[in-house]
């Protein structure tokens, strides 16, 4: 059994949308629906899916942000699920979050170096003579100048705002990070500078992070493992070149064959599902794709499908992944020419200049303009 | 050279703020589409590339926004035409679709109503003709159960089936030009294949679609030409197999380093250092040279042109044909 950080077994949470005049549930969404997985220390679980898949909802399960209808979280071996007021206070600064909305997420009325000291307090992190030593070195950390400790969240630019509050997460010396869609709203120059970020943080401080994301290029490129998620259940996971070079699970398939490639001619089995994702609150019987599956049979129809791992941990849940024809090229080798690999390389080569560190470090002169108005 | 649908020539827009500040959102625009042709405009917020599109269809507030330049359209020169004309052209020959299909669709409206509308504003059909005649759209946007849905409020169908809708409405008259702003933007990834396969299909008809985008992607998915946008101004165009084998603008070299690769994992993204300038005091030079590794005196001196540096292929860089710097 290796070390494993945190590990669920068998969550599950239902959400009552519905009740009749006397208070009994008529309607249920079951958001997550049976979810196990581990991760270590240092790692990168990615979890995938479309809205209402779940994992959102998974997420928050995590960090005991809402409590689960039933299953386990252990964190570091001990039942988070149980724990008491001084147990998950602890908790709360070794498992934080970081959310999508760098807009939402920061106190307008708290200046940055106010909204990075709070968790120092809170938690007792650092004596208090080295609290605004402590604020320094997390703006450093993150590539921000420490003469922004001054100002307030609304001077900043997304991509900014962002690292502020990927710096709050660092304050309190986390263990785990829950990012929640963390570059959705950031254009893509950007997103590429906290993608870096997050990953460089993680080499150096061994965290360990859960990627909530619909984004599986992004997903490609920061996670060890994949977990992706259907209408509140795992469906397949696997390593992240192993799930991306063969997917067993025909909605992984699909998904992947879906995502847009910058490679005008690419060459690549697409597979377009019918149809929207049905419903949460009245979920199809058996396994949830079978009505938008090209392979269903009537097995599918009602019989749930086990998520069934093999030695490699390459788990499915699919009745036929067997006997499924042979996946294709649902990503496309690199579309790159020769030209643009060259051009590529030398316009991240010449600049990347003096910054050994590799984040970018904003100028306090920047203006802050570069923010996302929609 | 084939007759163009639509010229844009040296499109400008300002906007006035109320603290006596102007900002140039778009700065000597050149644009030309031929029918049946898709055109993907490619930028980052803040790029201008929402604002060329709502200059052309006329839909900017005039108290603050001022636009010059020339816009001919099928015969129509866009920028001098009274009001009540253009009305008559939006909706009929060309028509647009938006990001949220949500908010603009009327939320107290059935589908079918607001289809209906369209055709006997524009077209005079009876409403009975009318009606036949959206079951028809739907069933051309692969709407599920279209005569079902025609009596539908937009908050009962799902956000792909909304954006169905938008489109339907948009195609009522027969556009010859429609201009799609980032219609895939809040869909799901399994929904966003579907509508790009359904803009293909489009495209195999006839459609001139513009296509607002900020995901290459995509672009590379749909369109046949593309124009990249930064900080107002246009700084390539170029059929969309040359843009992506060999682009001639740094700030595209960048976009295309910043996508993460699906094929393989590791190794650091590139990324575009710094911010977009303040486009209230815009630098003299070329807009992206603070940000362009490969910017030296020159750049900042002078705004650099258009050249041209292939077949169909325009850059606004000197330092173009960028072959020249990593040989």
């Amino acid at each position: 059994m290796s070390a494993a950080l945190i590990e669920a077994q068998d969550l599950v949470r239902h959400f009552v949308v519905r009740r009749s005049l006397f208070g009994k549930p008529t309607a249920t969404v079951k958001a997550v629906d049976g979810v196990s997985f581990s991760l270590a220390a240092g790692e990168t679980l990615a979890v995938v899916g479309e809205s209402g898949s779940g994992k959102s909802t998974l997420g928050r399960l995590v960090l005991r942000l809402i409590e689960p209808t039933q299953g386990s979280v252990r964190f570091e071996g001990r039942e988070v699920f149980s724990f008491g007021d001084r147990e998950l206070r602890e908790f709360r600064r070794r498992a934080q979050l970081v959310f999508q909305d760098p807009y939402g997420s920061l106190n307008p009325r708290m200046t940055v170096g106010d909204i990075l000291t709070e968790p120092l307090l809170l938690h007792d992190v650092v004596p208090p003579r080295r609290r605004r030593e402590r604020l320094y070195e997390l703006l450093e950390m993150v590539g921000l100048d420490p003469r922004f400790a001054r100002r307030y969240p609304h001077e900043f630019s997304g991509g900014q705002r962002q690292r502020i509050a990927i710096a709050r997460a660092l304050a309190a010396e986390p263990r785990l990070i829950v990012c929640d869609e963390p570059v959705s709203a950031l254009d893509v120059s950007i997103r590429s500078q906290v993608l870096n970020l997050l990953r460089e943080l993680q080499q150096r401080l061994g965290l360990a992070y859960i990627f909530i994301s619909h984004d599986l290029s992004v997903v490609r490129y920061v996670a060890d493992r994949v977990a992706v998620m259907y209408l509140g259940r795992i469906v397949e996971t696997a390593a992240t070149p192993e799930l991306f070079a063969s997917p067993r699970h025909p909605y992984s398939r699909a998904l992947l064959s879906a995502i847009p490639v910058p490679a005008p001619r690419a060459r690549r089995d697409r597979q377009i599902l019918p149809g929207d994702v049905p419903s949460p609150i009245n979920p199809p019987s058996g396994c949830h794709l079978h009505q938008r599956c090209p392979h269903v049979v009537s097995r599918c129809k009602i019989e749930r499908p086990a998520l069934v791992a093999e030695a490699d941990g390459h788990a499915t849940a699919c009745h036929r992944w067997c006997e499924l024809p042979p996946a294709g090229a649902a990503v496309p080798a690199s579309g790159r020419s020769p030209e643009l690999e060259r051009l590529v390389a030398a316009f991240s080569r010449v600049g990347d200049g003096g910054a050994a560190s590799g984040v970018g470090r904003l100028d306090v002169d920047a203006p802050g303009e570069a923010a996302r108005p929609n | 050279m084939t007759a163009s649908l639509l010229q844009i020539e040296n499109l400008r827009v300002s906007f006035h703020g109320d603290d006596g500040r102007s900002t140039q959102a778009v700065d000597g625009v050149d644009l030309a589409l031929a029918p049946g042709r898709t055109l993907g405009l490619v930028g980052e917020s803040g790029s201008g590339k929402s604002v060329t599109w709502l200059a052309v269809m006329g839909l900017l507030p005039q108290r603050t926004a001022q636009v010059s330049g020339r816009v001919s359209f099928d015969g129509f020169e866009l920028l001098a035409l009274p009001d009540r004309e253009l009305r008559d052209l939006r909706g009929d020959r060309m028509a647009m679709i938006f990001q949220e299909p949500m908010t603009s669709l009327n939320p107290s409206y059935t589908i079918g109503e607001q289809i209906i509308e369209t055709l006997v504003r524009h077209r005079g059909m009876s409403h009975a003709q009318a009606r036949a005649r959206a079951v028809d759209l739907l069933r051309r946007v692969h709407m599920p159960e279209p005569d079902k849905r025609l009596d539908e409020y937009p908050h009962k169908l799902s956000g792909g089936m909304r954006q169905r809708a938008l489109i339907a409405i948009a195609l009522a008259c027969g556009p010859k030009l429609l201009i799609a702003d980032e219609p895939t933007t809040a869909l799901d990834v399994t929904i966003q294949a579907q509508i790009l396969d359904l803009l293909r299909e489009l495209k195999a008809t006839g459609n001139a679609i513009v296509l607002i985008t900020h995901d290459l992607g995509v672009v590379a998915e749909v369109c046949d030409e593309v124009a990249v946008m930064y900080a107002g101004e246009i700084v390539e165009r170029a059929p969309v197999d040359r843009l992506f084998d060999g682009p001639e603008h740094p700030y595209t070299v960048g976009l295309l380093a910043s996508i993460p690769r699906v094929d393989r994992s590791g190794g650091r993204l590139a990324t575009i250092e710094g911010v977009l300038p303040d486009m209230a005091a815009p630098p003299h030079g070329c807009r992206f040279a603070a940000r362009c590794p490969f910017a030296d005196e020159r750049c900042r001196a002078a705004p650099p042109p258009m050249v041209a540096v292939g077949d169909g292929h325009w850059s606004r860089c000197v330092k173009a044909p960028l072959k020249r710097l990593v040989s």
